[in-house]
């Protein structure tokens, strides 16, 4: 049975309390919200996209610790990716928590997530902010679910 | 921690009646503080069920032959069991249904299309209820143009007889509220709306969900006019509730679902309805879980409903005493009255990262907004961490709550 530490690990606790681009941008491209019903997480989601480059993210989130901590670490690695490298980083953090095995490759800071697919129940959690992101950058109105 | 005193031995005793509270869970001897969702079932309702699709199963009503009569027998006498619990004046007034849920759905649906109400209509909800008794009434009234007003909690969670009538208008054609809480555990005043209501000529639903696992209910003296449960908190099956309707009322609105066994004479031209409780119960019922209902009826009474509410109210006072002693944890709800349920949140760590920490620990909580989004807005909350008891909790169950909670302040370094 995997340890709670190796779930709750320093980095993830430290980006929960101080996310990182926490707030709004005054003119983004795209906005979404993200909600996940069964524990209430809530996060808006803004981005700035110029020719195809995501130039600045930020967001404003009220959920778990596994949830923010997410969406602090992605909004870090995202700015300067391009839409197919943000998409392909999607794939990637999803396959690493609910594909056969854990791999993490080309995951970078987030494979400090890595534990949450020990947690089947929290594997949502851990992908709403990239439901949302991938929402905002399409600029779809309403709000995206996770259930 | 020393055991509470005041407890009742028997009731102490029936946590034996639990097979399922015996398994150990992530290691740990488990502290299942989860009943307000849905509670364990004891032996005695696991062997009558076995027993009934045993000896005694065929499909009820109509059947000519013996074991058709004795199921259609069993069915009626678990009806009659109800009524006597509920303390309703006859057994038509009880009609067997999936649960709460689904009860709810069938009077504001039958009672949309009966007539009674007109656009501009008023019903009064609390702004403590569950999404199943607030989302029946958006569907009726998106149907009949009435409008739906909340009542207000106070603060620490108390819903007052005052605060619901100043909901109350000339147009007001129901009151619909839940007898306790599922968030806070409040207990509101059920005898005191629903007699001022009747007064005024308004019609009450109580959904009774979770006071019936802790309190008697007489729907006699509270004077409502409906009154709902669930099976399966009162540890029963699943699948299994029951409606008790006033006979004028359940006579005079129209049938809800159409199909077997709610009709007295189908032609393709006209059909005529049999009277109720059949008129509600369309199509085969849910035979056995009527059966398994009763046997959980029967169980809970050899304590007495008395007894239970005695014994519980002292397991409960120390759940909030030890939980109101930990540091960082903070009640959503101090009501004056409170049965079943506590809720909490924890300063800087989220009920969902609470959750995951105590499953380890071997201790069952519900996190989340437990389908009440009104109240969670109301105490301003996203989630909460919500401990529930059973008649099988006992006070060490929140010793190990007490001691998870540790476990969390120690992961979060708080």
């Amino acid at each position: 049975m995997i340890d709670l530490r190796d779930l709750y690990q320093e980095v993830i606790l430290d980006h929960s309390r101080n996310p990182r681009n926490a707030g709004r941008l005054t003119e983004p491209s795209g906005t979404a919200k993200g909600h996940n019903p069964l524990c209430g997480d809530l996060i808006t989601l803004d981005v700035l996209v110029e020719d195809g480059v995501i130039r600045d993210v930020s967001f404003d989130a009220r959920g778990c610790a596994i949830s923010v901590a997410t969406a602090s670490i992605m909004s870090d690695m995202l700015k300067g990716k391009t839409l197919e490298e943000a998409h392909d980083l999607f794939r990637r953090f999803q396959k690493m928590l609910t594909g056969p095995d854990a791999e993490a490759e080309g995951l970078d800071k987030l494979e400090v997530l890595a534990g949450v697919r020990e947690f089947p129940m929290r594997v949502k959690c851990a992908t709403l902010p990239f439901h949302t992101l991938r929402a905002a950058l399409d600029n779809e109105p309403g709000t995206v679910q996770t259930e | 921690m020393n055991a509470p005193a005041g407890q009742n031995p028997e009731i102490l005793a029936a946590r034996d009646d639990f097979p399922l509270l015996a398994r150990p869970m992530n290691g740990r001897p488990l502290a299942f503080l989860d009943s307000a969702a849905s509670a364990q079932k004891p032996r005695a309702v696991l062997d009558g069920l076995r027993d009934f699709y045993e000896s005694e199963y065929a499909n009820v009503h109509r059947g000519v032959y013996l074991l058709s009569a004795q199921a259609t027998d069993r069915y009626e006498a678990a009806r009659e069991t109800v009524r006597r619990f509920l303390n309703a004046g006859r057994p038509e007034e009880i009609v067997f249904t999936r649960g709460a849920t689904e009860a709810i759905n069938l009077v504001a649906e039958t009672l949309g299309r009966s007539g009674r109400l007109e656009p501009d209509d008023e019903i009064v909800l609390t702004v403590l209820e569950h999404h199943s008794n607030i989302v029946p009434w958006q569907l009726m009234r998106d149907a009949t143009g009435v409008r739906i007003r909340a009542a207000a909690a106070d603060q620490d969670g108390n819903v007052d007889v005052e605060a619901v009538f100043r909901e109350v208008t000339d147009r007001t054609k129901l009151i619909a509220f839940s007898h306790v809480s599922n968030t806070t555990g409040t207990v509101l005043p059920a005898r005191e709306i629903c007699h001022r209501a009747r007064e005024r000529g308004i019609l009450t639903l109580v959904d009774g969900c979770q006071a019936v696992p802790h309190a008697a209910v007489d729907v006699a003296d509270l004077a409502c006019d409906f009154y709902t449960f669930s099976g399966h908190k009162l540890y029963g099956p699943s699948g299994i509730g029951a409606l008790y309707g006033r006979l004028d009322l359940l006579t005079s609105l129209p049938p809800w679902q159409g199909g077997g066994s709610m009709i007295e004479e189908v032609t393709f031209e006209r059909t005529t309805y049999a009277p109720p409780p059949a008129r509600y119960e369309a199509g085969t019922p849910n035979i056995a879980g009527a059966v398994g209902l009763a046997a959980a009826i029967d169980y809970v009474q050899r304590f007495g409903s008395e007894n239970i509410q005695r014994h519980e109210s002292v397991v409960l006072k120390y759940g909030v005493d030890r939980l109101q002693a930990v540091d960082g944890v903070r009640l959503i709800g101090t009501p004056r009255h409170r049965a079943g349920s506590i809720s909490f949140v924890m300063d800087d760590v989220h009920p969902h990262d609470v959750g995951t920490v105590l499953d380890r620990e071997g201790v069952a909580v519900r996190v989340g907004h437990h389908c009440a989004q009104p109240a969670m807005r109301h105490f301003d909350v996203p989630a909460t961490i919500r401990a529930s008891l059973g008649i099988y909790t006992h006070a060490s169950d929140f010793d190990a709550l007490v001691e998870g909670l540790g476990k969390v302040k120690g992961l979060f370094q708080l």
